[in-house]
């Protein structure tokens, strides 16, 4: 009951508090797992940030209902990843795209998303952030997005590759043909 | 038991900052056109109502919540949530120093970090429309940004302050929400300032409509009257959110949704 409560007050003390918190010790000073941020991915499947830590990951952020951009980000990432295999013969670090569209990208509109483009958990997620300052995480990647009166978004592309502990080790806005410098330090990244 | 007790006095201290904070006022709902086209066509915008402290933050309110949330301590805070010039100016982590008048507007504040302060208190940075939407108002218009001597007035104050510290918040008189300072004393923060320098669905990354705003905006307002605007947009965009300056500070608001009151 006690421990019931305790957990109680500590719910009440991170929603009180709210957005940004220095993470724990461990984590290092500029890693963007750093702000908590709690999500949940197209097959339903919960998470936090900082559980992404150990590998490094590719990150962007899209949401569903966006007809130009995502895709092609989607499909960028696609060639990117494509062309670090070719090249490294190794697996190319997953993906996790987080939504800026929490209130319509639902899990049955990530894992349609999903589904549309062939990509699948676990190496592709899909996720819907679901408590934490999820503004904050995309100005660390250096995303920025406004939603406009029609209920689309301004926002910017950025594709991230993050290290094991969440530092940002390169980043690209090039949604053409593949960025030749970051596929390069995705390269390197997976070949490590 | 002593959980419980913790558990009480949480909520009791959250609920008596939500409800009953006299530093906010009522913006009353409308709409208005803003002088910038960030949505493309010049058509008005719908704005919900809201409550908004009525002065930009202070150096003593500031200094409260770094006390309270010692992660925001300039010898604490990660680099990426707060650049070198962050509270450089004070005397010390937890001290402002003789220099500083504690009733000045806090500056040197990232954008990270003036949002933590409002989620503090269980408040948030405004949008650039809410923000615009309220500073239009003076003290018995809502909108009274087509009045010229007031534009004069408002720019002839900004020139007055360039290179010095900015003055106490609350000495100007009151729009007609209750609000101070709001054109004419620091820069402020709004929670979307990045976004309203990238295209709608961008292709391109990074700063697409900055030419549109400062370049054809500015023309298409070759008036003085949009030109104190244009100053405070070219201060956001220049600014990387945890980017710091001497001028610019912020205030907060809490969702209300309160209806237009005529």
């Amino acid at each position: 009951m006690i421990r019931r409560l305790t957990l109680l007050a500590l719910l009440l003390i991170s929603a009180w508090t709210g957005t940004v918190q220095a993470g724990p010790a461990a984590l290092p000073a500029d890693s963007v797992y750093r702000t908590a941020l709690t999500l949940r991915d197209q097959t339903g499947l919960p998470f936090t940030l900082e559980s992404l830590r150990g590998h490094p990951l590719l990150v962007s952020m899209i949401y569903a209902s966006c007809k130009d951009a995502c895709p092609m980000t989607v499909e960028a990432i696609k060639r990117i990843r494509t062309a670090v295999e070719d090249r490294t013969g190794r697996a190319a670090p997953p993906v996790v795209l987080v939504s800026f569209d929490p209130v319509r990208d639902t899990v049955g509109a990530l894992a349609m998303m999903a589904s549309m483009h062939r990509v699948e958990a676990p190496t592709w997620r899909l996720a819907r952030p679901e408590q934490g300052d999820v503004r904050a995480f995309a100005a660390t990647l250096g995303v920025s997005y406004r939603m406009r009166p029609n209920g689309d978004f301004s926002h910017n592309i950025a594709i991230v590759l993050l290290d094991a502990d969440g530092r940002i080790a390169a980043r690209t806005g090039e949604v053409g043909a593949p960025d030749s410098g970051f596929v390069a330090q995705v390269s390197h990244a997976a070949a490590r | 038991m002593r959980a419980c007790v913790l558990t009480l006095v949480l909520t009791l201290a959250w609920c008596g900052q939500v409800f009953a904070d006299a530093n906010y006022r009522q913006v009353a709902g409308g709409s208005f056109v803003s002088a910038l086209s960030l949505d493309g066509a010049r058509v008005p915008v719908p704005v919900a109502g809201f409550a908004m402290r009525s002065t930009p933050v202070t150096v003593a309110q500031y200094l409260a919540f770094v006390r309270a949330h010692p992660e925001w301590r300039r010898d604490r805070v990660p680099g990426m949530y707060a650049g070198g010039g962050y509270l450089a100016s004070w005397a010390g982590p937890l001290l402002p120093g003789p220099a500083i008048d504690p009733q000045q507007p806090v500056t040197e504040v990232s954008w990270f970090a003036a949002r933590a302060f409002c989620a503090g208190e269980a408040a948030r940075l405004p949008t650039w429309y809410q923000w615009e939407y309220a500073a239009a108002a003076d003290a018995s218009r809502r909108d009274a940004r087509g009045d010229p001597a007031r534009q004069t007035r408002i720019l002839q104050k900004l020139l007055e302050r360039t290179g010095r510290a900015p003055a106490a918040v609350g000495e100007g008189s009151a729009n007609r929400y209750g609000l101070h300072d709001m054109n004419t004393l620091v820069w402020e923060w709004v929670d979307d300032y990045a976004a309203m320098f990238v295209n709608a669905d961008a292709r391109d990354p990074g700063q697409g409509n900055l030419l549109k705003l400062c370049g054809g905006s500015a023309l298409a307002f070759a008036n003085r009257a949009a030109y104190p605007l244009m100053m405070r947009v070219a201060a956001l965009a220049a600014m990387k959110p945890a980017d710091v300056s001497g001028n610019l500070g912020f205030r907060c608001v809490r969702d209300t949704n309160r209806g237009e009151t005529p």
